[in-house]
């Protein structure tokens, strides 16, 4: 049983080719998001049907996407990782204090605080996988461990003065008109939809997220897969804590915990899009920005801020129930064909 | 009860049984795997709902199907195997674990309760048992014991049935004479007991009289002190599928040279396994339920842990304690575990993936071939003749036999020196079944190393070529040639336990 590489696919039954199916159910947030954007225009035409309100809708919440993207790489092996929110927030304070109060040079700064996140993002791994606890109590305490932290290293002020370097290329460099930042995250898509489709180790994540045990029995290392999906979502949520010391030129100890709800909001909705059922970078890219342009055509149409909550709790929610929904129907045509 | 039939799409799972349980008898119920038993008792617990029959408890007519969970007002009352205990509760939250479940009464009096539950323990002969006491604290014997009062006070003491459903598997010797002792005193308030095993031993030990089934039927019904071991072994095998051919050719080829060897295996289940594995042969590994035969494959595998035990393989040590699946598959083993779902491949990924989880690797990691995967897929969806040929359906979307095919696919894929196999053909239909056969036998004349445990005696004795029969952990018995067919099988199964139980009473007396 050599492996070899004749392309000679046996029989038939094949049909359509893969991509062409579920074209609805995998488009649907597509539609609703282009739906959302021409009903928006055609509400404020002089202010949402600009170009300037679609750079700034690219280029504002680029962070979340960065930090989304990071976040479905634990999802995907079945953890999550709650302190991610945190662990961004300390990234940008480490920034802002090594640079303000301490006069490093921007780049050890960047080293210094992905560095550190990425060994929070591996400790929450090694608790996990090691002693066996459950990912969820495990990030819980540790994100608030890592407020904490911000609160003291910064005396909960707000620090001032990030290096002009470090905003001239998160917000002030532009492409397109769309601040660099929002670059940034559509590489890391990239990068993460290349390793999550073509390569054997994001095929491994998806094992291990979807059964353990037969991924262990496979010969699958799953300790291994699970406390690296969790250091790598440290050192994104890193990564994306630069970026929002950049965007905001400034480093507050509270600000970027917000970015929690948004960020599983974009994931679980991201699920049930592209790839439907799974986590995945472009579902999660789609999810980000329909969440940011509904907000944006809202707020423009004069509601107030509370609106952000209200959209972002019930897209989770929504997001949620529908993959359940998706789920339990490709059940029953599962148990249809099988029968 | 009487007359109780109870078919699954076609298949006659029972065909009009009848049973009789007298007041304070002990009754035991014999059967071999597939013979209907547990589903009698599922139409007993109200889980099934037969197709026909009626039954009586008590003198009163008790109309089917019962409700789930009235079992109980009816005076019907079960042990299971696992004893349905909490382990992270008291004792005496166990035994009141009903009553607390059920949410009558806001409040609990327990120093009532506890005072109600030594009375009843002393009653019982179980004065030692402390109701604060945590479960994880009392002995597995004192568990057992614990859930039968549980059970004979949930119907009140003196009448109703209490039904035993293999009480005794997880039990050492000494439980199990106590366990006995408990039932004939419960039986002597006038509790009926029906008390159901594969160890006759234990039956003929502990009941008054005997109902055998066979293929969802009564075969026949004894009193206890009128039958003995062997006329019940005839009962429970029979003799018409005497003819059972074997399906692969036995030549003695196989014979010559040990692929792998294993010394000393022991565990939680297991003594001092020990055994050699032929190139080209497959090894049958078989034994009564709870008797460790199924922990073989898994410790060979690294996927449950033992104390000790060595492997050589192709000359090579290895280390049992402490071995892991990877490593394992790295030294040409793979195992094909018997629980599909859970263990053996994932039913929301395509065929494709499953096909290449453990190879995947192997098609350039960094940048995945899907050409050459697919086509690779094609090709095995072909050679093991999988229906449909379709590499992206589901796993979960396909049938039994062809889900089972596709984990043989999956493992040789591998390309293992050694397979192990877990009840390779559970849940798979008879066609499906002989292709898996003859998958196996034509991967042994390849030269492949085969072992399967399996409690199929009609299977082992279709394709193996030798057949070890273990019993409390350790290998009693080697069946080869002649000795292969299924009733013998069955009948080594059956004796398997006084055997053990005889040579280590040898070994005291050296």
């Amino acid at each position: 049983m050599s492996r070899t590489k004749q392309i000679a696919v046996g029989g038939g039954g094949v049909g359509r080719p893969a991509w062409t199916k579920n074209l609805g159910q995998r488009f649907a947030l597509v539609f609703v998001w282009a739906i959302l954007v021409i009903g928006f225009s055609l509400a404020k035409p002089e202010t949402y049907f600009t170009t300037g309100n679609f750079q700034t809708i690219f280029g504002s919440q680029a962070v979340l996407l960065i930090l989304a993207m990071g976040l479905i790489i634990p999802l995907t092996t079945g953890d999550f990782d709650l302190s991610v929110a945190a662990n961004l927030t300390f990234a940008a304070m480490l920034v802002a204090i090594f640079q303000v109060d301490h006069g490093w040079a921007l780049l050890p700064t960047i080293l210094l605080a992905v560095a550190a996140t990425t060994l929070i993002g591996l400790a929450n791994g090694l608790i996990v996988v090691k002693i066996g606890i459950d990912s969820f109590i495990v990030t819980l305490g540790s994100g608030t461990i890592l407020q904490g932290l911000v609160l003291w290293i910064s005396d909960a002020r707000t620090i001032t003065g990030v290096s002009d370097a470090l905003i001239d290329w998160t917000v002030t460099n532009r492409i397109f008109g769309i601040s660099m930042v929002f670059w940034y995250g559509l590489v890391l898509t990239l990068v993460l939809w290349y390793v999550f489709s073509r390569t054997a180790l994001g095929k491994r994540l998806l094992f291990v997220g979807r059964g353990r045990n037969v991924a262990l029995l496979s010969g699958i290392n799953v300790d291994r897969v699970r406390i690296a999906a969790l250091t790598c979502s440290g050192l994104v949520a890193g990564l994306a804590g630069v970026a929002y010391a950049g965007m905001l030129g400034t480093a507050d100890p509270t600000s970027g915990l917000s970015f929690l709800l948004p960020a599983f909001a974009a994931a679980y909705l991201g699920a049930t899009t592209i790839q439907p059922g799974r986590f995945n970078p472009w579902g999660t890219f789609i999810a980000v920005f329909f969440l940011v342009s509904g907000i944006t055509g809202l707020q423009l149409l004069g509601a107030d801020s509370f609106v952000q909550q209200l959209f972002y709790g019930g897209a989770l929610i929504i997001a949620v129930v529908m993959s359940e929904l998706v789920r339990r129907r490709n059940e029953r045509r599962r148990m249809a064909s099988a029968a | 009860m009487s007359g109780i039939r109870k078919s699954f799409g076609g298949v006659h799972a029972l065909r009009g049984v009848d049973l009789t349980v007298q007041p304070g008898e002990v009754h035991g119920l014999l059967g071999e795997n597939g013979s209907g038993k547990s589903t009698l008792i599922k139409v007993l617990n109200g889980f099934h709902q037969p197709d026909e029959g009626s039954m009586e408890l008590d003198g009163r007519p008790v109309e089917l199907p019962l409700a789930p969970g009235r079992f109980q007002e009816l005076g019907l009352s079960f042990v299971h195997q696992d004893l349905g205990l909490i382990r992270e509760l008291t004792v005496l939250e166990n035994l009141r674990i009903v009553e607390l479940g059920s949410g009558k009464g806001l409040s609990v009096n327990w120093r009532r309760e506890r005072a109600r539950a030594r009375e009843l323990f002393a009653e019982y002969g179980l004065e030692h048992l402390e109701p604060d006491a945590a479960l994880t604290s009392i002995s597995e014997t004192d568990a057992a014991l614990l859930a039968i009062v549980r059970a004979v006070d949930a119907i009140g003491g003196g009448r109703g049935l209490l039904v035993l459903d293999e009480p005794t598997v997880f039990l050492p010797r000494e439980g199990v004479s106590r366990l006995f002792e408990m039932v004939r005193g419960v039986a002597a308030r006038g509790v009926s007991v029906l008390f159901v095993s594969h160890d006759i031993d234990e039956v003929l030990e502990v009941t008054d009289a005997v109902t055998v089934l066979r293929d969802g039927d009564v075969f026949g019904v004894a009193r206890t002190a009128e039958t003995d071991k062997d006329s019940l072994i005839e009962m429970i095998i029979g003799r018409q599928l005497a003819a059972a051919v074997p399906l692969r050719e036995r030549d003695g080829r196989a014979a010559e040279t040990v692929r792998a060897r294993v010394s000393d295996l022991s565990g939680p289940r297991l003594r001092g396994i020990e055994f050699e594995l032929r190139h080209g042969e497959i090894l049958g590994v078989t034994g009564l339920m709870g008797s460790g035969f199924e922990d073989v494959p898994y410790s060979l595998f690294g996927a449950k842990p033992v104390r000790s035990g060595g492997l050589e393989l192709d000359g090579r040590r290895i280390d049992l304690a402490g071995f892991a699946p990877g490593e394992a598959l790295r030294s040409g083993i793979a195992l094909v575990p018997s629980d599909r779902q859970r263990d053996g491949a994932l039913l929301e990924v395509t065929v494709l993936d499953n096909l290449m989880m453990q190879v995947i690797g192997s098609y350039r990691p960094w940048r995945l071939d899907g050409r050459a995967m697919a086509a690779r897929a094609g090709e095995l969806l072909e050679e093991f003749d999988v229906r449909p040929r379709d590499p992206d359906a589901l796993f979960g979307s396909l049938s039994g036999g062809n889900q089972q095919k596709v984990a043989l696919a999956k493992w040789l894929e591998a390309e293992p020196g050694v397979l192990l196999l877990h009840e390779p053909t559970q849940g798979v239909d008879v066609g499906a079944r002989e292709q898996i056969f003859d998958l196996l036998g034509r991967a042994a004349a390849d030269g492949l190393a085969v072992m399967c445990a399996s409690s199929d005696s009609e299977q082992l004795a279709q394709i193996c070529d030798r057949v070890l029969i273990v019993a409390r952990g350790e290998i009693v018995r080697e069946l080869s040639g002649a000795d292969l067919t299924k009733e013998e099988i069955s009948k080594q199964v059956l004796q398997s336990v006084t055997l053990s139980e005889m040579e280590r009473f040898q070994e005291e007396l050296v």
